[in-house]
């Protein structure tokens, strides 16, 4: 008669070296030197978090209608609530903000178009690129559709801020994409014109182009012809945001194999079409990551344009905490401002790390 | 490219030369004729303007103050030496800023990587915040959130021989008395004496194999050689304390508030930065460098000084230069703030005072030109002595 062999269950692991415990050994009392480390960080969580939380949420006060309102002694949020409208438009007529809404809502509606099958993605690119800044436009300044007029002069807040952000992105970009082109080519006088320009551009701060914006460009104009602010900042951070621009795309451009230009030319394309139709595909693909890299640096460059005296975000909030009723809530201003441009940015970066994923098409070597 | 193989195809305009030269030459007559036409629209509206043109402004007295002047400035001085107070402004931040967010991003960037989850964690969200948030936001809040805020000179926050309040930070500021000259000479005696140390020791390594702590040896000769001369000199050297009057702050050296706000807000931001940098350049370095050193016997340390980095910092340089660069760039926001660096006393006051936006313009960019080209210069040379030899 056979044996049956029974094998007896197998031993848990040692309690030491799986769940929690083993976790806890493992990553934070490995060594001497980690466990002081660990308690370090307790001891710099302990200075922060307590006194963050009971000065933002316990003994914050959220409604009041001036500072004399605040008297728990912590933040006084009710500065941004009776300040949001102009954090959000600037001072753009309260009876008119909902064109900024109606806008934003169109773009949101149009981008979303993008996700149903049925649509013609090139029709609703155009549309996009093509048609609706002009309405967009006419929306924000008035005066067509008996539209009241709205002065860029009151434009300002995160709708400024989003506005020179987006402008200035997409419209630098196909002039980026001119600059890179013109740096690789092989004819001398366009590529010293486009590296002469690059270069220059990004040897100076944005300040200074700023400046150059809002003061030198009057000078340069014939008598009478004149752009008003928004338009000069906005050509100014345009071609700031081109040259680096340009830069990015150039490194997408020398990471295409040779093959590939070199098969376009086996092809019979011209230059703009081996351009647009093979090489552009490619690299524009492989710089994403740098595009939105660039995007969020100058999302971030736009509060400069406090310094050439226009108000967007971060310019009302410094002007809101002047504002005698409301002394002493620069804090809460701050902190409500760096909320909004965290998010965004963080936001993005996020965003592009997802569609370099999903982009992946297997080119890298790894 | 130009062989096309049938006729019709052959005339002048399909050839791709041809073609290159025609499009050149529009291109340089258009660029000649915009910077033509804008240039005669700038000399006729300057005369119309009656604003004077060249450099002679510099010549004049300025006539306004100076806040932070490292060299003798006052209200008489002219433009021209404003010009260069303004500079040394610029330039101190600048490498001051560099110094510290090297510090800062070395050391974030490490904690990034720690095996302490927590210390990882941590530091992943200093460099998510700051990275995340503009600049200038950050200056503002340190300068009108948190030095703003400080008590009045009267109640100042006291630390030993440090004050801080509303006007700054106060600390102790050295005076050289006479025979201090003979310290430095006995410390660049050690400095000298060090070097040729490490020289020799490197020789006879790669002669012999035999080993000898330069790096330690030479720290103590710096040490004990520099407090031999002070000892011989008799200390040549005091302290001016800053002393707390009834009302005010008197004596020792100042950080004015603009100042701190400036270097914290750069080296923190710029910091965050090069953490990132940091962390990629060990993370490109492949595990496979750090196994076969610890095959051959290396201690950790060693792994990581002699494996582990030379080869991280190759891919660290060039990404750290340009965060150099815009360092020295974003000095330029401390403008708003009112640090008088080059933005703030050239395009700020000179420029409404004078009324010449193209020279004072043009200046601050010759300058910020001149200071990157010099930073990029400088990081090149280090690179191409970092950089992988191919035998």
């Amino acid at each position: 008669m056979a044996i049956k062999f029974n094998p007896s269950p197998s031993l848990p692991p040692p309690v030491n070296s799986v769940g929690a415990v083993a976790w806890v050994r493992h990553n934070l009392l490995s060594s001497p030197l980690n466990i002081f480390l660990t308690l370090f960080s307790f001891y710099v969580l302990y200075l922060l978090i307590p006194p963050v939380v009971e000065w933002g949420l316990i003994n914050a006060t959220f409604e009041g209608e001036s500072k004399a309102a605040c008297t728990a002694g912590g933040a006084c949020w009710a500065f941004i609530g009776v300040y949001f409208e102009q954090f959000m438009y600037g001072l753009y007529p309260a009876d008119e903000t909902w064109r900024i809404d109606l806008a934003l809502i169109l773009l949101v509606v149009l981008i979303a178009m993008f996700a149903i099958k049925a649509v013609n993605k090139l029709f609703l690119s155009i549309g996009i690129i093509a048609v609706y800044p002009v309405i967009a436009y006419f929306l924000f300044a008035g005066g067509v559709f008996g539209l009241e007029i709205v002065e860029t002069s009151l434009w300002g807040g995160l709708f400024l801020t989003t506005l020179l952000g987006v402008v200035g992105i997409v419209a630098s970009f196909p002039l980026g994409v001119l600059l890179a082109l013109g740096r690789q080519s092989s004819m001398p006088i366009a590529k010293s014109v486009c590296i002469v320009f690059i270069e220059t551009i990004r040897a100076v701060p944005l300040i200074t182009i700023l400046f150059m914006a809002s003061v030198m460009i009057p000078l340069f104009l014939p008598d009478g012809m004149n752009f008003n602010k928004l338009m000069r900042v906005l050509i100014g951070i345009t071609l700031f945001s081109a040259a680096y621009m340009a830069e990015v795309i150039r490194g997408g451009l020398q990471a295409i194999p040779k093959g590939q230009y070199e098969a376009a030319d086996a092809m019979g394309l011209t230059y703009w079409q081996s351009m647009v139709l093979v090489i552009l595909p490619q690299a524009l693909k492989l710089v994403i990551p740098g595009i939105v890299n660039t995007f969020i640096g100058l999302f971030k460059d736009t509060t400069l344009v406090y310094i050439v005296g226009m108000f967007d975000l971060l310019g009302r909030i410094q002007a809101a905490t002047h504002d005698s009723s409301w002394l002493g809530t620069t804090i809460e201003g701050y902190a409500f401002a760096g909320f909004i441009y965290w998010a965004a940015c963080f936001g993005m970066s996020r965003y592009s790390m997802r569609i370099e994923r999903k982009l992946e098409t297997g080119h890298k070597r790894n | 490219m130009s062989d096309n193989t049938t006729s019709s195809n052959k005339s002048l305009l399909n050839d791709a030369g041809t073609r290159a030269i025609i499009f050149q030459v529009v291109l340089l007559a258009v660029v000649v004729f915009v910077s033509y036409y804008l240039f005669s629209n700038l000399q006729a509206n300057l005369a119309n303007q009656g604003i004077s043109t060249g450099f002679e402004f510099l010549n004049q007295p300025a006539g306004f103050p100076v806040l932070i002047h490292l060299i003798e400035y006052t209200e008489a001085d002219t433009y021209g030496r404003a010009f260069i107070v303004a500079l040394i402004n610029t330039i101190v931040i600048s490498l001051m800023g560099i110094i510290l967010a090297t510090v800062i991003g070395v050391v974030m960037g490490l904690a990034r990587l720690s095996n302490n989850w927590l210390v990882a964690r941590l530091a992943t969200v200093y460099v998510e915040t700051l990275r995340n948030i503009p600049l200038l936001l950050q200056m503002f809040f340190w300068y009108f959130a948190v030095l703003a805020t400080l008590p009045i000179p009267k109640n100042s926050i006291i630390f030993g021989d440090f004050f801080l309040n509303k006007r700054g930070i106060y600390s102790p500021n050295p005076l050289f008395q006479e025979g201090f000259g003979f310290v430095i000479a006995g410390f660049v005696i050690s400095i000298i004496a060090s070097i040729a140390l490490i020289v020799w020791a490197k020789r006879r390594q790669t002669i012999t194999g035999l080993w000898f702590p330069a790096y330690w040896a030479s720290l103590g000769l710096i040490v004990v050689i520099t407090f031999l001369a002070l000892a011989i000199s008799g200390f040549p050297i005091e302290f001016d304390l800053p002393q707390k009057s009834r009302f005010n702050v008197t004596g020792g050296m100042v950080l004015p508030p603009e100042f701190v706000a400036v270097l914290v807000a750069l080296s923190t931001y710029t910091g965050a930065f090069i953490a990132e940098i940091v962390r990629a350049g060990i993370l490109s370095v492949n595990w496979g460098q750090t196994e076969a050193a610890r095959s051959l016997g290396l201690k950790d340390s060693l792994t990581q000084r002699l494996i582990v980095l030379p080869q991280a910092l190759r891919v660290i340089i060039p990404p750290l230069t340009s965060q150099f660069l815009n360092l020295a760039k974003n000095s330029s926001l401390g403008a708003a703030i009112a640090y008088p660096e080059l933005v703030a006393v050239v395009m700020g006051t000179t420029l409404n005072q004078t009324g010449q936006a193209i020279e004072n313009i043009g200046l601050c960019m010759l300058v910020y030109g001149t200071l990157s080209l010099t930073i990029s210069i400088f990081m090149n040379w280090y690179n191409k002595k970092m950089s992988l030899t191919e035998r």
